[in-house]
C-alpha cells in the first residue's frame, strides 16, 4: 500500500514525476530503450522503429482530438505531406536535423488550412470536412508526379548523423526514439500552459471557452497545426525508416488505425496515446506470428490473415467502445489501483 | 465556349449523370433514414451494400434461387443483420460522444468488410448475372445504357415506396415523430427503440438495394463498398436530416461528377465529390436542406 505522497512545495506540485519512485523507473526504462537495440534481432528493431512512429503520430492526434475534440479522418495525409517534404529536401542534400522540423512545419501549415473549417463545424462535419482532406491529399500525392514520384513513389536517401549513415533499423531507431521521448515531454509539458489548457476548455465547450475569453479561432488552429506538426514529423521519420514510399501508405485505413489506437488507448491521455499505439502495432504482429505457426497445421492459414486482421481491427474498436470506453488506461490504472491498495482491498 | 461545341457530347453526359445520380441519392437515402432517425452517420453503409449484394449472389448464382426470391432472401437477411447490429452495438452506445458513435460505425465497416472478404474472398471479382434489360434508348442521337435507365427507375421506385411509407402509414408517421423529437414521441406512446431499430433495418435494406444494383451495373468486388463514401457529399450538400435533400443533391452530385469525368478525365471524377464537401462545408454547413443547428448553452 502506497501511502505519505505529500506535495510540499510548488516545485514538487508542478514536477511531472512527483516521486523518487518514479524517477527511478523512469530512469530504468530510458536504460532499457537504450539498450534494447543491441539485443535483439532486425525484425524486432523494425517493429520498434515503428512503434515510435506511430506514437508521435497517435499522440499528435491525441492533441487534436483527445485533448481539443477535433476529430481528424486525415491524419494519415498529413503524415504523407511530411514524408514528402522529407523526400524532397532529403534528395536536394539538406540534413535530417533541418528536414525534421521543416517536414513537421509544412504539415502544420497544412493543418491549418484544412483545419479552417472548423471554425463553423464540428463534431460529424468536421470528421467528413477531414475525410475530404484526406481524399484530396492522397490525389495530389498520387498526381503531382514531378514532386512525389506518382504511383510509383519516391526513394529518400539515409539520414547521417555524425557521418555515419542511418541504414538499418538498428540505428534509424537511435533516431526515431530520442524525437518521440522528445515530443512526448513536449506534449506533457503543453497541457500545463496556457495553450493546452486552452485546448481542453475548448474540447469540454467550445461556446463556454469563447466566453472566458479563449479565441476560438487562434486556438482550434492552433491544435490543428500542433496535431499535423506531429504526423508530420512522424511521416518524416516513416521517411527515413523506409527510406521509399507510395501514396498508397497514407490511406484513410491508416487514419482510422490512428484514431483507434487512441481510442483504444484513452482518449486526451498520454498514457493512454502509447498503450494504444504498442497495442495497436503488436497486435497485427502477434496476428501474424501466430497465423505463420498455425500453417503447420492448417496450410490456408495466410490467405485469411488480412481478413482476420481487418475483423480483428474492427471488433477491437467495437469492444473497447461498448465494455471499456476509457481504454486501455483505465485498466491501468485499475491494476494500479489495486496495488496502491493491497492487501486491504481487493 | 467553341463554335464546333458538341451538345449532343454535352446531352449524354448530363443525362448519364442524372440516371446515376439517382442511384446515389438511393444510397443518400440510407445515410438519411440513420442520421435522422438515431444521430448517426453510418460509415458502414458500404459493407451494408456489399453484404445485400454478396447475399444476392450467393443465394441467385451459387443456391441457384430465382432472382426475385433471392432478391427477397438477401433483403430480409441485411434487415436481421441491421437488427442485430443496432441492438448489440448502437444501442449501448447511445448518448455517447459524436466520436465513439463515428468509430464504433467505422470499426463495423473493418468487421464487416473483413468477414465479407474471409468468405467470399478479398481479391475476387464475381460476374453478376444480368439483371437489367441492356436494351439502349436513343434519343435522337444521345446514346443511353438501358441498364442505367433501370437502375434510375428501380432508385426512384424504392425512393418513393419510402416516401409515401413515412408518409401515409403508422408506423412511418411514428419513425419521424421519434426522429423528430425522442422525448416527446416516447411521451406520446411511440416506441422509440422499436423504431430505431427499424430505422437501422430500413437503412439496411435501402443499402443492400442500392449494392445489388451497383453490382449489377459494374461487377460484384469489395471495391462496391467505396462507393459509399464518394456519397457522403451528397448528403452533405443535401443536409443530413432531408429527404428531398438526398433526392435533389443525389442528381446534383451525379451531373457534375458525369460532366468533370467527361471533360477533365476520369482521376478528377474520384476527388469531386469530396471538393464539394469541403466547398459546402466552408459556405452552408447545414446543407441545400438541412436543419440549421442552433447551440445553446
Amino acid at each position: 500500500m502506497r501511502i505519505g505522497d505529500f506535495r510540499e512545495s510548488y516545485e514538487h506540485d508542478e514536477a511531472i514525476w512527483p516521486t523518487r519512485v518514479q524517477r527511478g523507473w523512469l530512469g530504468l526504462l530510458v536504460l532499457l530503450l537504450l539498450c534494447f537495440p543491441f539485443g535483439v534481432n532486425g525484425y524486432v528493431a523494425g517493429v520498434a522503429c515503428l512503434l515510435g512512429i506511430h506514437i508521435i503520430a497517435a499522440t499528435g492526434l491525441n492533441i487534436m482530438t483527445g485533448y481539443t475534440g477535433l476529430i481528424s479522418l486525415g491524419h494519415a495525409a498529413f503524415m504523407g505531406v511530411g514524408c514528402y517534404t522529407t523526400a524532397y529536401l532529403a534528395q536536394r542534400g539538406v540534413p535530417f536535423i533541418l528536414v525534421l522540423p521543416l517536414s513537421g512545419l509544412m504539415a502544420g501549415l497544412l493543418g491549418v488550412v484544412v483545419g479552417l473549417p472548423s471554425l463553423r463545424i464540428k463534431g460529424l462535419y468536421l470528421a467528413v470536412a477531414t475525410l475530404a482532406a484526406q481524399f484530396i491529399l492522397v490525389y495530389v500525392f498520387r498526381e503531382w508526379s514531378s514532386v512525389t514520384g506518382g504511383v510509383g513513389g519516391v526513394t529518400i536517401p539515409a539520414a547521417r548523423l555524425m557521418g555515419f549513415e542511418l541504414r538499418n533499423d538498428h540505428s534509424v531507431y537511435f533516431l526515431i526514439m530520442p524525437v518521440a521521448i522528445l515530443l512526448l515531454i513536449a506534449a506533457r509539458n503543453l497541457f500545463r500552459t496556457r495553450v493546452g489548457r486552452a485546448f481542453i476548455a475548448i474540447r469540454d465547450r467550445d461556446i463556454s471557452a469563447e466566453v472566458l475569453g479563449i479565441n476560438l479561432l487562434h486556438y482550434k488552429l492552433a491544435a490543428f497545426a500542433i496535431g499535423s506538426f506531429y504526423a508530420g514529423v512522424a511521416g518524416s521519420l516513416l521517411g527515413y525508416f523506409y527510406r521509399a514510399i507510395t501514396p498508397e501508405y497514407f490511406t484513410l485505413e491508416l487514419s482510422i488505425f490512428y484514431l483507434a489506437a487512441i481510442i483504444v488507448g484513452g482518449l486526451g491521455s498520454l498514457l493512454g496515446t502509447i498503450f494504444g499505439a504498442v497495442f495497436m502495432t503488436l497486435l497485427p504482429e502477434l496476428l501474424r506470428v501466430s497465423v505463420s505457426y498455425a500453417t503447420q497445421w492448417a496450410p490456408g492459414a495466410t490467405s485469411v490473415l488480412s481478413s482476420m486482421q481487418q475483423i480483428v481491427f474492427g471488433l477491437l474498436i467495437i469492444g473497447f467502445l461498448v465494455f471499456e470506453p476509457h481504454g486501455l488506461l483505465e485498466v491501468w490504472r485499475r491494476i494500479r489501483r489495486f496495488f496502491h491498495l493491497w492487501p486491504f482491498r481487493a | 465556349m467553341p463554335l464546333d461545341f458538341d451538345w449532343y457530347e454535352l446531352a449524354e453526359y448530363a443525362a448519364l449523370g442524372l440516371l446515376a445520380g439517382g442511384l446515389q441519392a438511393l444510397i443518400a437515402l440510407g445515410f438519411v433514414l440513420v442520421y435522422k432517425g438515431t444521430g448517426v452517420i453510418n460509415f458502414a453503409m458500404g459493407e451494408f451494400m456489399m453484404l445485400g449484394a454478396y447475399f444476392f449472389y450467393t443465394a441467385n448464382v451459387m443456391w441457384g434461387i430465382p432472382a426475385l426470391a433471392a432478391l427477397i432472401l438477401s433483403l430480409l437477411a441485411v434487415a436481421l443483420v441491421s437488427a442485430l447490429i443496432e441492438k448489440a452495438i448502437l444501442r449501448p452506445l447511445s448518448g455517447q460522444p459524436v466520436i465513439s458513435i463515428l468509430m464504433v460505425t467505422l470499426g463495423l465497416a473493418s468487421a464487416l468488410g473483413g468477414g465479407i472478404n474471409a468468405i467470399w474472398g478479398g481479391g475476387h471479382t464475381y460476374e453478376m448475372p444480368a439483371l437489367l434489360p441492356r436494351t439502349p434508348l436513343y434519343l435522337g442521337d444521345v446514346f443511353i445504357p438501358g441498364q442505367m435507365i433501370w437502375s434510375f427507375l428501380l432508385a426512384a421506385a424504392v425512393i418513393l415506396v419510402f416516401s409515401l411509407y413515412f408518409r401515409y402509414t403508422a408506423t412511418g408517421v411514428s419513425m419521424r415523430a421519434a426522429a423528430s423529437d425522442p422525448t416527446t414521441a416516447y411521451v406520446l406512446g411511440v416506441d422509440v427503440r422499436a423504431t430505431q431499430r427499424l430505422t437501422w433495418m430500413f437503412a439496411g435494406v435501402v443499402g443492400a438495394v442500392a449494392g445489388i444494383i451497383v453490382a449489377a451495373i459494374t461487377n460484384l468486388s469489395p471495391a462496391l463498398g467505396g462507393v459509399a463514401l464518394g456519397v457522403l457529399s451528397v448528403i452533405i450538400l443535401g443536409g443530413l436530416d432531408s429527404i428531398v435533400g438526398a433526392i435533389v443533391a443525389g442528381l446534383i452530385i451525379g451531373l457534375l461528377e458525369s460532366l468533370t469525368a467527361g471533360y477533365l478525365g476520369g482521376k478528377v471524377r474520384d476527388i469531386v465529390p469530396y471538393v464539394i464537401v469541403l466547398v459546402i462545408l466552408l459556405i452552408r454547413p447545414y446543407g441545400l436542406f438541412g436543419t440549421r443547428e442552433i447551440e445553446r448553452l
